[in-house]
């Protein structure tokens, strides 16, 4: 933190020395508290009043958009062709421009709109302290380098390249670029590391840096940040194409510049975002005034199972509203599902932006319309001494919550209000579930990332029909999962089974969420290879449904260890006995020696060797409405389609029918729906009644437990004897023990019982 | 005037209650929470989200762990239509999910005109109905 606090007994005019002498002698540039906590737009500068004053023809302002934006578009698809790292190939990117003060004011329209919502803090950052200090400075040409979140960001995967535009020495703009890169040397290959117990161990950490001077790349720096990560060629590559993309809508800007003037270019950049704030607030007064609460849990922190609590709440009044995720759990600091809050709040506006109001301008707008309240520290508003490498996996709860609060006041909007843009949706698929790799692949080259099968996420059912199936990433609606072939050419891993969508697996309702996919993946033609998967939701469901639809299923990950899966494939009639199937083949276990295990889908980075299978699946979208609305003949196509059992059909939706024609006896149907009906009104309790007896003061002795139970203000963390519960104004953070010295403990205290017997 | 404020309940603003859209059954007051006015089931995960792996052989099956999970699921008490399906933790209070401010919502409607019935934004037509003659189209 860089703000001094203040010495006591000191006079005004010494206080102000003092602190006139402290600025000019930082001992260190760490992240600026006050600027991350900040998710307003900045104050509009004399600058850009001149400049509106001059230019506000919204007809011209408008064609200005239009320029900018078909730049940004073209900045992207080049480094979606160039790009080296999986994620550069299949859309997990952004190219953003941002006002002189920093705010982003539009981005590509495909692509991680949350990468250029973060991007804003290290340029203004730079903006703050590089622009004034001597040895740094800002000049036309420059580009500074960035991936450590505490100044901005998801996690260190994400690298962005910012470059200020300078016209006529006047600082007009920046533009960025920024790609999920992977690789950055941390303790586990791939960028992020679940095993990671500080910031130390999570790999290169470039707080904004210039890289790039005069247009050119400084090859000192760039050999140092290739020397700092396992893929070097990834490394030099990306910087480039960054680089080259930015200087691409560099160009495009000028050309706008030399078109219709520097005023035009402020003005619109100013305008985009105050228009967008006005119309925020202009639909959230459609609304109605209310509150809507919408808490989940995460059931481990990738390295032990246990409860965690990420609460949200939405409080709405005439054009205010107010985002709170007080009462979540506190942070675990030596654990890699932290956040920064820039990082929290630009999930949340991603949501916001691709579930409810997917028409406006992507900008930071979107969120600096709302109050916002937090308690600090806390996992989604850490301190800069968390673990953040797997931030992903809790943060993708709040990519999905605004759809789940907003959805709740948005339904009662006129269809003519220009509020109601979008159908209402359910959650879509909201785990990072994707195999993270590394070791040495068959060119013989040292690589780690991860696959692209993160953006294979089932959509969330939809007011008016189905999701759909495997439609993208929850937090980029225009992303890709890659091709297969290309994956196996460049890397030692081959897809037993590729992208077969999961049967009962989706959220059911009157309309059912889109289905994730399974895939089996196995090592083949390496001498050292590893996975690492990051997903939570094993034991408590991760993705809700909505109005009585149902959540999707929990989903683990399985293994058959031990064998090589390649040679049994080669012996005679064993092809014809292998089951192209995770349920299949871990029910049936063909493969003879075989270890098969079930797990926590979340597991650090382990070897394997060729031939053992790892299978996870891309989760299904949450279902909406009632199951028994569901049209019967629905329910028949997807039984044909594989996508649902007849048991689900029978038992769930309540469909009679013949088995092998699949021909809906409509009559029967409808009286055994009308009897369900019957045993629900049989079975269910009076609210008043049923709390009585399911109400506990406390969470359960036995579960590892973080976060509040009924009160935001009381915060409970761990278990049984050992739990401690505080007030949320005095959160501490929270110490995880070691798994292993756990595992230790608890066989040591198993030999001293055994021990004590024969004695 | 009554106003469609979730898939199945609606508000009278007139008589300020709670009320089915499917069987106009009045579940309760407006100002308070609409559970309330419904009858709760405890439902085991399990049966919503079938074990698919043998439970005898796995601890993890693609179904929640009842332990940690619980679907609390609140049905009108006329009809029995599923109005909500709460996930949580054994023991957690209920949420009070919806809050809404009935003099606020009685300002905002006060200009509108009642609408009887909801159609989804972008799309008037009906959900399109497949016919199983298409086969494998995925």
């Amino acid at each position: 933190m860089n703000t001094p606090e203040k010495v006591e007994n000191l006079s005004p005019a010494d206080q102000k020395i003092m602190d006139a002498f402290l600025e000019e002698h930082q001992l260190f540039f760490g992240p600026d508290f006050e600027q991350m906590q900040n998710h307003r737009l900045e104050i509009r500068t004399a600058r850009e009043e001149e400049a509106i004053a001059k230019i506000n023809d919204p007809h011209l302002l408008n064609q200005v958009r239009g320029r900018v934006q078909s730049a940004m578009a073209e900045s992207f698809r080049m480094i979606e062709q160039m790009g080296s790292a999986p994620g550069a190939k299949w859309g997990d990117l952004v190219v953003g421009i941002f006002t002189a003060s920093g705010d982003l004011s539009d981005c590509s329209p495909f692509g991680m709109t949350t990468f250029s919502a973060v991007c804003q803090y290290p340029i203004k950052f730079c903006n703050k302290y590089w622009s004034k200090d001597s040895t740094v400075g800002l000049r036309n040409g420059d580009g500074f380098i960035h991936n450590d979140p505490r100044y901005g960001g998801v996690h260190g995967t994400d690298q962005s390249m910012m470059m200020p535009v300078f016209h006529k020495g006047e600082l007009v703009c920046w533009v960025s670029s920024t790609i999920h890169e992977g690789e950055n040397g941390a303790c586990e290959p791939g960028g992020m590391p679940a095993r990671a117990e500080s910031k130390f161990d999570e790999g290169l950490k470039m707080s904004p840096l210039r890289i790039v001077e005069n247009y050119e790349i400084k090859r000192d720096i760039l050999t140092f940040l290739q020397n700092s990560v396992r893929d070097p060629k990834l490394q030099y590559e990306d910087v480039k194409v960054k680089m080259f993309a930015v200087m691409r809508t560099i160009d495009r800007v000028r050309s706008v510049i030399d078109e219709y003037g520097a005023d035009a270019l402020i003005a619109f950049l100013r305008k985009n975002l105050e228009d967008t704030e006005t119309e925020i607030r202009r639909r959230l007064s459609e609304l109605p005034d209310g509150i809507v609460r919408f808490p989940s849990w995460a059931d481990s922190s990738l390295r032990e199972p246990c409860l965690i609590k990420l609460n949200f709440e939405l409080h709405k009044k005439g054009d205010k509203a107010t985002l709170s995720i007080k009462g979540s759990s506190p942070q675990m600091s030596n654990r890699t599902i932290n956040n920064v809050v820039a990082s929290t709040k630009s999930f949340l506006l991603t949501g916001i932006m691709q579930q409810i109001w997917p028409d406006l301008p992507r900008n930071q707008a979107i969120i600096s319309a709302f109050d916002f309240e937090s308690d600090y520290p806390s996992m989604m508003d850490s301190d800069y001494d968390a673990t953040l490498s797997m931030s992903v996996s809790s943060a993708f709860h709040y990519l999905i919550k605004p759809g789940q609060v907003f959805n709740k006041l948005m339904y009662s909007v006129p269809l003519d209000a220009k509020s109601r843009i979008t159908p209402v949706v359910a959650a879509q698929y909201n785990q990072p579930a994707t195999f993270v790799y590394g070791g040495l692949t068959q060119h013989f080259e040292v690589t780690g990332n991860f696959c692209a099968d993160i953006n294979g996420a089932g959509q969330g059912a939809r007011e008016n029909r189905d999701g759909l199936h495997s439609l993208s990433g929850c937090f980029s609606f225009m992303s890709d999962t890659g091709e297969q072939e290309l994956l196996e050419e460049e890397l030692p891993m081959v897809r037993l089974v590729s992208q077969s969508l999961a049967k009962d697996r989706m959220g059911f309702g009157k309309f059912r969420g889109g289905a994730g996919y399974e895939q089996m993946m196995s090592a083949k033609g390496t001498e050292m290879w590893g996975f690492m998967t990051g997903q939570t939701g094993s034991s408590f469901s991760s993705c809700p449904g909505l109005f009585g639809g149902y959540s999707s299923s929990a989903y683990p990950i399985c293994r058959v260890k031990g064998i090589n899966v390649f040679e049994w494939l080669k012996k005679s009639g064993n092809p014809d006995r292998f089951p192209f199937d995770i349920v299949e083949l871990m029910n049936q276990q063909p493969i003879e020696g075989g270890r098969y295990t079930a797990d926590d889908a979340g597991i650090t980075f382990e070897l394997t060797t060729e031939g053992e299978i790892y299978m996870i699946c891309q989760g299904g979208g949450g279902g909406y409405g009632d199951v028994l609305e569901r049209d019967p003949e629905m329910v028949m196509q997807d039984v044909l389609e594989n996508l649902v059992s007849h048991e689900v059909a029978s038992n769930l939706f309540k469909v009679v029918y013949d088995k092998t024609t699949r021909r809906v006896d409509v009559e029967a149907t409808k009286q055994a729906r009308d009897a369900e009906r019957k045993a629900r009104i049989a079975r269910g309790k009076p609210f008043k009644e049923f709390v009585k007896t399911w109400n506990k003061p406390t969470p359960p002795e036995n579960i590892p437990y973080y976060g509040s139970w009924g009160d935001n203000n009381v915060i409970y963390a761990g278990v049984g004897a050992t739990r401690i519960t505080m007030t949320a104004d005095k959160m501490k953070t929270i110490m995880m023990l070691d798994p292993k010295d756990v595992k230790m403990a608890q066989l040591e205290a198993r030999i001293a019982e055994l021990e004590g017997k024969g004695k | 005037m009554k106003v469609l404020i979730t898939e199945y309940l609606r508000i009278d603003l007139d008589t300020e209650k709670w009320e089915c859209r499917n069987c106009n059954h009045v579940i309760g007051p407006a100002r308070e929470l609409y559970k309330e006015g419904l009858l709760v089931h405890h439902r085991d995960p399990r049966e919503i989200h079938p074990s698919l792996l043998d439970p005898k052989k796995y601890a993890k099956t693609f179904s929640p762990d009842p332990e940690w999970c619980a679907i609390l699921e609140y049905y009108c008490p006329g009809c029995g239509t599923l109005v909500e399906a709460e996930y949580t933790v054994p023991g957690h209070p209920p949420v009070r999910d919806l809050e809404i401010d009935v003099d606020a919502l009685k300002v905002q409607w006060s200009k509108r005109k009642e609408e009887k019935v909801h159609v989804a934004a972008g799309d008037g037509s009906p959900p399109p109905l497949r016919r199983q003659h298409h086969g494998h189209s995925h």
